[in-house]
């Protein structure tokens, strides 16, 4: 029967005459819009390669079936400039072009540069309206040889060791890691030019850098077994968000410790003070709400309301929690007041915490943002 | 002995899953679908397999992978259409196919030349099946023994190809490379974010120019061109030699030279990081190696299209291994060939470390489906390229419009810019000049392919070692000269030795007469004129970063280059060698039409696309260049525009592709296509 189905579709798909054939006629109509014979655009501002594409490829055909008039929903990739293209872009459209054809899916990359305030960012959040925030977390791992070498959580006898990391990039996502480990007054030099983390994976399998992170999902499928092998250790995970804004331990890794653990437990590492408040405020940015789909400027309220209706259907999907746990993690999927709030402390940083961040760039690596 | 127990039953599996009459009909429901999608440069097995994304999630495993193996397998194999017939290298699997496929073609022999990289692109692909078969199950260590300067190695293996691509005069070469080399450096450094060539004023540099673009630019257009010039087909004889069987007899007479070049392919592509790219090249450099008579390569050699053929198809096979045992796609449509995956069957199979563990049965299934897609797609192409070679005897000033067309979209899918359309043209008239003064062409292209992994892997190489180096002289020395960087090395300063001394012999391009001086002096003061800037770009780039380290070194070397070769050009008269010139005699010189009109058509459909909009651009020039310049009847020109503007938009519309808007369309909004 599936195979019967799967080829039916498959056909529909060749010719195009897309998924309406055989859908389900659902709840469409009353308050929002419908979408029926439309296609709608998922825009991913990065390659084909990605997290981002892997999240919108898993979300997208769950959410051609749960959107009113099951629309086929594609995924249209528009790589450059790190994301900033394609976030420009996106900043230039108006709802009444696309009247709900056309979505946005932003990450943590597009999320730093905007708070950074990069040159080439000609985008602003505000203008634009999320219908789902989704959250990950990170791990970082070291090879056996350093991890024995810690004293419990506390990483102090680390700091005589030199270590290296591939880096993504100095303002990447990759700055709540090196960040982290500099708090621990850890050792650690960037090489730079990695293409992606599975690249910073693979130096680590090399035997060439000998401290990584990964985020959740890659971190299950990739290093979880290296970790059995007994060719890598896990060291702490950042942690994930309870409802006050305290960083509790991730709900994907509870026997892990988080970072706010091992730098209370080494000397010369504070939860306090600016540079803690700098950390936080990026690893929020970058990770409980790492993943947003947006509509876009001036869309209206039916739009959002139909589009938040379908991604609250699709997690209510009675297989919703299997299927995602090894796709996304076990992770908040954020809807409504819940992505907003997400959204605010993704897209807010302190005025000092930026400038902190912004100075250790330039300090540290070079990275001028002043400009 | 324990491998092997382990192993056949799974391989059995692997069979047992195969072989069923639903699994076969997907395989080659997606082996024709990859076939009409590999026709077309510069699209590819992304293309397609973004197309087929939309229908995995739920499949049945199997079955989607057997669809999407099928597509990937023959898109290098379906490539070889464009580069053989057309001059197009039509994706990096096919670049060096171009050098003597394209040749065969002028002299009438396409479908020999067609039939010869088919039944080598097959046993290409059944070789690299077996030795993965094996391979793949020790692969994992193997792998692991290449670390950055094992990496930097290969690179630098495949850079000295140029000393067999180099032409008649070697520091022409070598400067064409380098030249190709600070191209590919154009936009972002990747170390610290520094700015190379270009500025955020001007953001379309910042991300570099495209393979599609560069290749296409390079080696299309100045064929397209000159073939327009001509105004003739680009077989010279009607009478079409050499049918399909002979090319098959000629690949089984050098079936040696394929087995070797698929174990290169398939070893090269194992390697995650370089794959794709300089594979073609290290077989074709391999095939003038070991061939003993190099006079005919460049000019319509067959074994100049057997290695790389052979190689292309096996390296899709040992790009599998970083995908699946590693999780890291060696290519694009690898990458999304990963994200398929995880969509099937709602994500049991989960691609990388625990590949071999868990899934050993698919990893066979997709090894061995890889394998039956490419001999289905095999025969289907050979049993096509009598008819298709066909093409090869139309006057083609009837293809060439359709062609610009073909290129100009695939051009602009690149990065979805009409600035990708001016590059394209800007880098081909680059390579009309290079092709006219006789620089060669396939050195300016490895240097650009080979330009981002030489400086990445040169860049972390020297962190590393210099952290290594830190802690000790012998734990650096150990981490540079390990045993495989030394072969790496004597084999490359051989084969840069040998290169050179045969370069001489082998013209990559065909003769070119020598003539006046004034039009070679003044291209080369432009290239080194091109080059000083680019140090000098790269020498403003703040001392502590890395990213101006790269540019400045190839840059400096060039220069010396370029002053070597601007006061031989001073001493020697100008019948010297140094002074080619393709518009003196020959072909070109003879030309119905000049090279400046002939530009001015694409130049104009430029122009019109950054007015109107592609459609409205592509409709008026389609009509215009047939009606005045083929000469056709008004009835068969509103036919052939009806046609190609069909053809366009179903293609577009089928990949969900937009075209290039222009003017006109910031001030109004006008309904697809003409968005």
């Amino acid at each position: 029967m599936s195979i019967l189905k799967t080829t039916r579709r498959v056909a529909a798909g060749l010719v195009a005459a897309a998924a309406a054939t055989f859908a389900v006629q659902a709840n469409a109509g009353g308050h929002g819009i419908d979408l029926s014979g439309k296609t709608v655009e998922w825009i991913i501002p990065f390659s084909e390669t990605g997290g981002s594409a892997k999240w919108a490829n898993f979300y997208a055909p769950l959410l051609s079936e749960a959107l009113p008039g099951q629309p086929t929903v594609v995924v249209k990739f528009m790589p450059g400039a790190g994301s900033t293209k394609g976030a420009n872009f996106f900043q230039e459209q108006s709802y009444d072009d696309s009247e709900g054809t056309l979505i946005f899916g932003s990450s943590g990359s597009t999320q730093f540069p905007f708070l950074l305030g990069d040159p080439r960012v000609k985008y602003d959040y505000a203008d634009w309206n999320v219908v789902l925030a989704s959250g990950t977390g990170g791990v970082a791992y070291l090879t056996p040889e350093m991890a024995a070498k810690m004293d419990g959580l506390n990483a102090a006898p680390l700091q005589s060791e030199s270590f290296i990391y591939g880096n993504q990039g100095a303002t990447r996502l990759d700055l709540v890691p090196t960040l982290a480990w500099e708090m621990l007054g850890l050792n650690v030099e960037s090489v730079m030019g990695i293409k992606g983390r599975g690249d910073g994976r693979l130096m680590f399998e090399r035997g060439e850098a000998n401290i990584d992170y990964q985020t959740s999902s890659s971190f299950l499928s990739g290093v979880t077994p290296l970790v059995e092998a007994g060719t890598a250790v896990p060291m702490m995970t950042w942690g994930s968000l309870d409802d006050d804004g305290n960083i509790v331990r991730d709900p994907t890794f509870p026997d892990m410790p988080t970072f706010k653990e091992v730098c209370e437990a080494t000397d010369g590492c504070e939860t306090s003070g600016e540079k803690w408040d700098a950390w936080k405020a990026f690893f929020i940015a970058g990770f409980p709400a790492q993943k947003m789909v947006f509509l876009p400027n001036g869309a209206s309220n039916d739009a959002i309301v139909t589009y938040t209706k379908a991604f609250e259907e699709v997690q209510a999907r009675a297989d919703f929690a299997e299927i995602s746990a090894k796709r996304l993690g076990k992770y908040p999927q954020m809807t409504g007041e819940a992505a907003q709030t997400a959204l605010e402390s993704a897209t807010n940083v302190s005025p000092e915490a930026k400038a902190f961040v912004v100075n250790w760039l330039q300090e540290k690596y070079g990275v001028s943002l002043n400009n | 002995m324990e491998i092997l127990a382990e192993a056949l039953p799974a391989l059995g599996d692997a069979w047992g899953l195969i072989l069923q009459p639903i699994v076969l009909g997907y395989l080659v429901l997606g082996v024709v679908m990859g076939l009409c999608i590999g026709v077309f440069p510069g699209l590819g097995g992304i293309a397609g397999l973004s197309l087929l994304l939309p229908f995995m999630f739920g499949m049945d495993p199997i079955l989607g992978l057997a669809l999407m193996v099928g597509m990937v397998a023959v898109v290098p194999t379906s490539d070889t259409f464009a580069s053989v017939l057309m001059g197009i290298p039509g994706s990096s699997a096919s670049q060096a196919t171009v050098l003597d496929g394209f040749p065969m073609a002028k002299k009438g022999m396409a479908a020999r030349a067609l039939s010869a990289a088919f039944a080598s692109s097959l046993f290409g692909g059944l070789v690299g099946a077996s030795f993965l078969t094996i391979f793949i199950l020790v692969a994992r260590p193997v792998v692991l023994e290449f670390r950055t300067p094992e990496l930097l190695m290969i690179t630098i293996f495949g850079l000295s190809m140029v000393g067999i691509l180099a032409g008649r005069v070697a520091i022409k070469g070598i400067v064409a490379a380098g030249l190709g080399m600070l191209i590919g450096t154009i936009g972002e450094g990747a170390s610290s974010g520094d700015l190379r060539m270009s500025s955020y004023d001007f953001p379309y540099l910042t991300d570099g120019l495209k393979l599609v673009i560069v290749g296409l630019g390079i080696f299309a257009i100045p064929e397209i061109i000159s073939l327009l010039r001509q105004d003739r087909a680009i077989s010279k004889t009607t009478q079409l030699g050499g049918g399909w069987l002979d090319g098959v007899k000629d690949w089984f007479a050098n079936i040696w030279l394929s087995v070797r070049c698929s174990i290169i392919g398939v070893v090269v592509g194992v390697i995650p990081g370089l794959g794709g790219s300089v594979v073609d090249w290290i077989a074709y450099g391999h095939s003038v190696q070991s061939t003993k008579d190099k006079s005919n390569f460049g000019s319509g050699e067959v074994r100049g299209v057997i290695g790389p053929e052979s190689s292309n198809n096996a390296k899709e096979g040992g790009g599998l291994v970083p995908t699946l045992l590693f999780g890291i796609p060696g290519s694009g449509s690898m990458a999304i060939f990963v994200g398929a995956i995880a969509l099937l069957g709602s994500g049991q199979i989960e691609v990388g470390p625990a590949m071999l563990q868990n899934n050993l049965d698919i990893t066979y299934s997709i090894v061995w489906l890889l394998a039956l897609a490419n001999v289905v797609g095999t025969l289907i192409c050979i049993a096509a390229s009598g008819g298709i070679a066909k093409l090869t005897t139309i006057r083609f000033a009837l293809l060439a419009p359709f062609l610009f067309m073909i290129i100009s979209f695939a051009a602009f899918q690149s990065g979805q810019n009409l600035m990708d359309l001016v590059a394209l043209f800007a880098i081909g008239l680059l390579g009309i000049l290079m092709r006219r003064f006789d620089w060669s062409r396939p050195a300016f292209l490895i240097g650009f392919v080979l330009s981002d992994p030489a400086e990445t892997y040169a860049n972390q190489a020297v962190q590393i070692a210099q952290s290594r180096f830190r802690s000790g002289m012998s734990e650096g020395l150990e981490y540079i000269f390990t045993p495989i960087v030394i072969v790496l090395l004597i084999i490359t300063v051989l084969s840069v030795v040998v290169g050179l001394r045969q370069a001489k012999n082998i013209l990559a391009e065909g003769d070119v007469q020598s003539g006046s001086k004034r039009a070679p002096f003044i291209f080369m003061l432009a290239v080194t004129a091109y080059i000083a800037y680019a140090y000098y770009d790269a020498a403003s780039i703040p001392s502590y970063s890395r990213d101006r380290t790269f540019p400045m070194f190839v840059a400096g070397v060039c220069l010396v280059g370029c002053a070597v070769l601007i006061i031989r050009m001073m001493l020697r008269p100008e019948t010297d060698t140094i002074f080619a010139d393709r518009e003196r005699e020959g072909d070109d010189a003879s030309a119905t039409h000049s090279l400046w009109s002939t530009l001015a058509w694409f130049a104009g459909l430029l122009i019109l696309t950054s007015l109107w909009g592609f459609i409205i651009a592509l409709a008026l020039f389609l009509f215009a260049f047939m009606r005045l310049r083929a000469g056709v009847s008004t009835a068969f020109a509103a036919l052939y525009t009806v046609a190609g503007i069909g053809f366009m938009m179903g293609m577009a519309w089928l990949l969900n592709r937009d075209f290039p808007p222009g003017l006109l369309q910031e001030y109004v909004d006008l309904p697809w296509p003409l968005t």
